[in-house]
């Protein structure tokens, strides 16, 4: 078994940068409470969302967060289950970050509920066919599995068994996040999600969003704390983005192609990628464009591939083109009516057949932001009290750590 | 039953007959009410009339002919509201609908239809799999209801339904009536007028449509062979929305 | 570490201070017993006085889902009855022209500090008919006991 030979340091965190850092997000987090107590106080009627388009922002980011935070435990993953050791060094942060970003995913989603008061009730009332009943098990089950693995890394005592951990918290994690997909997966009347692929699709999505987030994680907090971080292990990352990019792009190639092929899909098709307007757009300009091809430019030109800017301002777009995509599958697919007359012109008072318009509020903003803000004060203050960073991220201290776990590891009855 | 003080339709008397049956102990409870009225029946240990529960011998179904004038769905959707309470907001895109008139038209024939659509009241309702708490819930007599006592207002049944026949309750309610309990942050949606069913009454958008002389609209049990819908859904070729799905709606329609 | 000691000891300090306002109103020792309205009509409930106060909720709630889920009704407990009973005017509820559940309730519970949230949907308001009985309002006010909102949305 592979000795974790890296010293683990809590980061100082006592400059006024810090206390500004930290202070910032708390208004933040605070901020998105004030706007779930508006929400519910005058009712949904002061977000966009409306009777047609019933889930909105909030979800956008909900989703968002929950997808990212099963995908950035995937540095742990490949640390542990696939025995890559440069990773290793990092996997604290990474199981760390997991739980901080769930967390916020779940806040954003629960407070959004238009009965959060009723949380008690999801907790103890459960509905068994219902996908997002197992979701509630799956996410619950999440933070105690990863929690254990990450008291499992922390504690020498215990290492020995991390590498169990690991493997079930991955295999959990590929659970979770096929779940989160077939909330969408499983809804047949409406043809933006009916759609097989979704789940596959948002395991790569959720890989390429979660490295994203931990990339930008670990060059701000290596370079806030003065701390070595070494091309190496940045470079690494950087091949892994592209190709977990690569793969977001495949799926989404492969759901718009077979959808393309059955003629019930026509329409919605025609709607997200010829004239659907800001969907149209959110998927061209922003997902495909700024959040895949321009990112994997990026990473792949020498120039700027090789920088740590580069690689941040690659890692910024893959999220802002996930927060787009997630955005195109979620209100796109939703603003596109309902084929309750297939082939027939409708109409009502209910707007069917009509393209539902929809604005995001600002309290629904706000309270998406929050989200992303509550699981950055967690990162932030968990790196303060816990020995979760890894003094050195330089190269020297890879290839070190890396050579003795091989060392080790060869040696029999280790 | 002193319930329905409607001209004789034929509608209106076979579905009466369809609820003598099941109905008998519900008509003795009512009678005695209506025996005394204004005064104070209600003591102590008085064996209260009970009726149920709703067993799957019955399933409540509809029959909506769509070839009818298009103005009799306004009686039947104002019927609805004034029963239920629904309706008289300024918020179109968020003020509850439980039952809509929809207007389709073929673009290649041009041959149009109007007809109403509420709860269709699956047999395989997709809001009841996907809720998580069970909120959304299916009597046995197949009437598919909201749960509001525990619905947490997540609004997964709303992705879920193929027909938008629910709504989200976005603002503050008052005026409720008494036997429909509505509230902010819950998801609410057509009930079959179960309260009326369960005294014997036809659901009110029935009533009003078949007082208003019409026979658009056919209320009754499809489990048994001689009630009235049953015998005009074997009659004629009806057709469910989107019955490719396989959610098996109890709402039929003609002419569509 | 230091610092890990100081967050922890402000946590328990929060704590103390929020508790201890929370305490102090009790503390003082002024707040009346509650007092509840005589029932409106009817001498006697469907179970005991003590029953019923210990009890009414675990009835209710165990019907409501017998009513709802199953379809069962006119069984002995029902909230419409308890409105037809107790339901009183209050002046400070549509300028005490309807009768009404809530400052029935309100007079315990606010007491004991438990809210309920019957009334978010529920209407605590008799109207003609709720109960098994007629509700006629008491003398001097008018017949119809609810204004008619129309409106289920209205504010
Ligand atoms: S909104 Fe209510 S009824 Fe609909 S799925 Fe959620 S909990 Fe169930």
């Amino acid at each position: 078994m592979a000795l974790d030979t890296t010293v683990y340091k809590e980061i100082e965190g006592t400059g006024a940068d810090y206390y500004a850092l930290v202070g910032w997000l708390a208004v933040f987090a605070a901020a998105g409470l004030g706007a779930s107590y508006y929400m519910e106080h005058y009712g949904h009627v002061v977000t966009g969302m409306t009777n047609a388009i019933v889930w909105g922002t909030p979800h956008v980011f909900a989703v968002f967060l929950i997808v990212a935070a099963s995908g950035v435990l995937n540095v742990s993953s490949i640390s542990s289950v696939f025995s890559k050791h440069h990773y290793k060094p990092m996997a604290r942060l990474s199981a760390l970050t997991a739980l901080a970003l769930l967390a916020g995913g779940l806040m954003v989603l629960v407070l959004d509920l238009g009965r959060p008061d009723r949380l008690i009730v999801a907790m103890t009332k459960y509905n068994f066919k219902s996908i997002f009943a197992w979701n509630i098990y799956l996410y619950t089950g999440f933070f105690v599995i990863v929690l254990i693995y990450l008291w499992m890394m922390m504690e020498r005592r215990f290492a020995p068994h991390s590498k169990k951990a690991g493997l079930l918290a991955f295999v959990w994690r590929l659970a979770l996040t096929t779940g989160t997909g077939s909330i969408f997966g499983f809804l047949v009347a409406r043809p933006g999600y009916d759609a097989a692929i979704m789940a596959p699709m948002f395991i790569a999505m959720s890989f390429a969003f979660g490295l994203a987030i931990f990339i930008l994680l670990v060059t701000v907090t290596y370079k806030a704390s003065e701390r070595p971080l070494g091309d190496l292990i940045l470079f690494k990352m950087r091949n892994l983005l592209g190709v977990f990019i690569a793969a977001v792009l495949y799926f989404t190639a492969a759901m718009h192609l077979t959808n393309l092929y059955a003629a019930e899909h026509m329409g919605v098709e025609r709607f997200i990628l010829m004239d659907g307007g800001i969907y149209t757009f959110l998927f061209w300009v922003v997902q495909i464009g700024i959040g895949s091809v321009f990112p994997l430019a990026l990473l792949f030109n020498p120039a700027t591939g090789r920088t740590c800017q580069g690689i941040s301002i690659a890692s910024m777009m893959v999220i802002v083109g996930g927060l787009a995509q997630l955005y195109v599958i979620i209100v796109g697919g939703q603003a596109f009516p309902l084929q309750m007359f297939p082939g027939m012109e409708v109409s009502s008072s209910f707007f069917d057949g009509q393209v539902h318009g929809y604005a995001p509020s600002l309290p629904e903003v706000v309270l998406g932001l929050s989200g992303i803000a509550t699981a950055l004060l967690i990162v932030a203050v968990a790196v303060k009290y816990l020995p979760l960073l890894p003094v050195s991220l330089s190269d020297a201290h890879i290839r070190i750590s890396r050579s003795l776990d091989h060392h080790i590891e060869d040696a029999p009855f280790s | 039953m002193s319930t329905n003080n409607l001209n004789t339709q034929q509608t209106v008397d076979a579905a009466k007959r369809d609820f003598l049956k099941a109905g008998a102990k519900a008509t003795a409870a009512v009678a005695v009410v209506t025996l005394a009225p204004g005064v104070t029946l209600y003591s102590v240990g008085a064996k209260a009339a009970v009726t149920g529960p709703a067993t799957s011998e019955r399933r409540w179904g509809m029959l909506i002919d769509a070839t009818a004038p298009e103005d009799i769905w306004d009686i039947a959707v104002d019927a609805c509201k004034t029963e239920q309470g629904w309706g008289g907001g300024n918020n179109p895109a968020t003020d509850p609908q439980w039952i809509r008139k929809v207007s389709v038209k073929d673009p290649k024939t041009g041959a149009k239809a109007t007809l109403p659509v509420m709860c269709q009241h699956c047999e395989n309702p997709p809001c009841v799999d996907v809720c998580p708490t069970g909120a959304s819930m299916q009597r046995a007599d197949g009437i598919v209801l909201v749960d509001k006592h525990i619905c947490i207002g997540c609004r997964y049944c709303m992705m879920a339904c193929p027909y938008a026949c629910r709504s989200f309750v976005h603002e503050n309610v008052t005026g409720q009536k008494p036997h429909m309990p509505r509230g902010k942050g819950t998801v609410e949606s057509c009930t079959l007028c179960v309260h009326r069913i369960d005294k014997g009454q036809l659901p009110a958008c029935v009533e009003a449509v078949t007082t208003a002389g019409s026979d658009a609209m056919l209320f009754g049990d499809l489990n048994d062979p001689n009630s009235d819908i049953s015998r005009a859904v074997s009659k004629y070729v009806t057709q469910r929305i989107r019955q490719d799905l396989g959610v098996e709606p109890s709402v039929h329609y003609r002419g569509i | 570490m230091r610092s890990a000691t100081k967050f922890l000891s402000l946590v328990v300090l929060g704590f103390a201070i929020l508790t201890g306002g929370l305490a102090s109103p009790a503390n003082a020792g002024e707040v009346p017993r509650p007092n509840p309205a005589k029932a409106f009509k009817g001498t006697e409930c469907v179970e005991p006085v003590d029953v019923m106060r210990r009890e009414h909720m675990n009835f209710l709630k165990h019907q409501r889902d017998e009513t709802l889920r199953e379809g069962i009704r006119g069984q002995k407990y029902s909230l419409n009855q308890c409105i037809d009973c107790h339901a009183v005017t209050s002046p400070d509820i549509m300028g005490g022209k309807v009768r009404t559940l809530k400052p029935f309730c309100a007079e315990c519970h606010n007491y004991a500090a438990v809210s309920i949230d019957c009334f978010q949907c529920h209407t605590g308001a008799a109207v003609p008919g709720i109960g098994q009985t007629t509700s006629p309002l008491p003398n001097g006010h008018p017949a119809v006991a609810v204004p008619a909102t129309e409106g289920g949305t209205a504010q």
